[in-house]
């Protein structure tokens, strides 16, 4: 099972075993990983499961689909390593990814 | 005498605000016990997708939940599950279960009442048939999915968002689908015309049919339902109907113990009940809007059950009152999803930005110059700026927002400048 690191706002590290198909926003939640709202349940619609991807692994998660970058556009705190949670799909190819919560999601 | 606890919160109702309002409780530094009593069986968990990719099949039960089991435990919040409160005595501080017959019952010393809604019931004959199906809970789904077998002919009551998502998934499920809507329009409660007319042509175009303006006067049948008869005696037949005809607040225990209700429980801006020490979120609150001038609304949407426990939380504890959100909402049909924000009624013009067939546009509505609302149907942008828009009460220009040449940034930018 793939492992994935969660960085919170005060640089602790928590990290946890994921299941292939669920997203990484799902990962948190089920964790009890703080630092992600996902008011929406990850339907695209509320902006709330934002995070930094590690630089080392910005490639291998890839770019926002139109609709979520377009979500993107206008949240706070947005960098070119931003996604929304939501709609990053566990693999094996994401074992050992490392993500950043923010202070807050809003 | 029931056990009193100085700094116990007891929540009734394990839905998404109840769920929102223990965990912020615990957020915001809680220290004392909160428990919540929940009628249910199951944990808490989103209902969105019981009309969408729950009912398809398309997710386990499990992805359903708000929190795993075990956040309930590491904070230390007691669920107390298949339970219900049966009266609330608010002189002695106290809820009445039916898990404790002739007891004391359980104090309390801030009360939140997060009940909910529940679907409402048509009177017309043969509604207790076999195959009549409401869509409310987990169980509702649970009953309701072996019955979607392709082929089947399923007959949906009522034009809503939930409605109509159930006829698009079971579309996709094989299902012949009739939908009848006693307005002579889709979404008549929720959306502008415009909107209407695009989702009655999308569900048409998917092989949906649909019955405007036809009103229901009996189920027929013998044990398991074979028809429903209209006003005019016309009778559609089918195998399985779902009734999707609006909610009702399930405010009675609230006004069995003297609060102020009127449609669902009032409250103030703190989600205050007429009783200091009560509190009323989600479904069942009616609440003033800040953003639409205090307007007393009772909204049914994720967005207002999350606030409402964020605010009730806040204000037990003396904390910040939170920021609110104009209120927003969406909804999934085949490979469409709407995004709306603010609340179009009393609007005086309606503008839309781009073009319905190409399946990306969006209505936005305004009030002497001022964006009240927006729908967008696969368009971002146009949601999330509009949503921004409707919460500062910004003026906008129709012609600017329905030139698409004009980007959603800069509508944002000289509206502002305009505000
Ligand atoms: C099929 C469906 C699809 C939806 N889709 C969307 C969507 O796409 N987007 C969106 O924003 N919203 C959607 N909604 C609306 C949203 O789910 C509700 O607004 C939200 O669930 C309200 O949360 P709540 O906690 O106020 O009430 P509920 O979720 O109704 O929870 C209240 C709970 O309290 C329990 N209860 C009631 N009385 C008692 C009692 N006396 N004692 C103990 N327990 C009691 C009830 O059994 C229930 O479990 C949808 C709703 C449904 C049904
Ligand atoms: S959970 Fe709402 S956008 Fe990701």
């Amino acid at each position: 099972m793939p492992k994935i690191t969660f960085i919170d706002a005060a640089r602790e590290t928590r990290t946890v075993e994921a299941k292939n198909g669920m997203s990484v926003m799902e990962t948190a939640i089920k964790n009890n990983v703080p630092g992600i709202d996902a008011d929406c349940g990850g339907a695209c619609a509320c902006a709330t499961c934002h995070v930094q991807v590690h630089p080392d692994w910005i490639a291998k998660v890839g770019s926002p689909g139109s609709m979520e970058q377009s979500m993107l556009d206008f949240a706070e705190g947005v960098t070119e390593f931003s996604r929304l949670s939501c709609q990053i799909k566990v693999t094996d190819a994401l074992d050992g990814l490392v993500v950043t919560t923010p202070e807050s999601q809003h | 005498m029931a056990e009193r606890a100085p700094d116990r919160v007891v929540i009734i109702g394990g839905g998404q605000a109840g769920c929102q309002a223990a965990a912020s409780l615990r957020q915001l530094g809680h220290a004392g016990e909160i428990v919540i009593i929940a009628e249910e069986p199951d944990a808490p968990y989103q209902r969105p997708p019981l009309s969408k990719a729950y009912l398809k099949g398309e997710i386990e039960a499990e992805r359903l939940l708000i929190r795993p089991e075990s956040f309930y435990a590491e904070e230390r919040i007691e669920l107390r599950l298949g339970e219900r409160v049966t009266a609330i005595d608010r002189a002695a501080r106290r809820v009445t279960t039916d898990a404790e017959q002739g007891e004391a019952g359980l104090g309390y010393n801030a009360l939140i009442i997060a009940t909910g809604t529940r679907p409402r019931r048509l009177a017309a004959p043969g509604a207790g048939l076999g195959g009549v199906f409401e869509l409310r809970t987990r169980a509702d789904v649970e009953r309701l999915k072996p019955a979607l077998k392709p082929g089947e002919r399923l007959c949906v009551v009522g034009a809503g968002y939930i409605g109509l998502e159930t006829a698009a998934a079971a579309r996709a499920l094989g299902c012949e689908v009739t939908v009848i809507e006693a307005m002579d329009r889709v979404l008549s409660r929720v959306a502008g015309e415009e909107l209407s007319a695009f989702f009655a042509n999308e569900h048409r175009s998917r092989g949906v049919q649909l019955r405007l303006g036809a009103r229901l006067e009996a189920f027929e049948g013998a044990g398991s339902v074979s028809g429903v008869r209209l006003a005019g005696g016309e009778v559609i037949g089918c195998d399985v109907v779902i009734v999707g005809v609006g909610v009702i607040a399930n405010d009675e225990i609230a006004r069995e113990a003297g609060l102020v209700c009127d449609d669902g429980i009032v409250v103030d801006r703190a989600q205050r009940t007429s009783d200091a020490a009560v509190f009323a979120i989600g479904d069942v609150a009616r609440r003033p809007l800040v953003h639409f001038g205090d307007r007393m609304m009772r909204l049914e949407s994720v967005h207002n059950a999350i606030e409402g426990g964020k605010i009730a939380a806040a204000a037990i504890l003396g904390a910040p009152h939170p920021a609110e959100d104009a209120p927003w909402f969406w909804s999934d049909q085949y490979d469409l999803k709407l995004q709306t924000a603010g609340l179009w009624t009393g609007a005086d013009a309606t503008v839309v930005r781009g073009d319905p067939a190409e399946r990306s546009f969006a209505v936005f509505y305004l009030q002497a110059g001022r964006l009240i609302a927006v729908d967008a149907v696969n368009a971002a942008p146009e949601y999330i700026v509009g949503k921004k828009l409707v919460s500062l009460g910004a003026m906008v220009a129709p012609g600017e927002l329905a030139d698409k040449s004009v980007a959603m940034k800069d509508i944002a930018a000289r509206a502002l400048a305009r505000t």
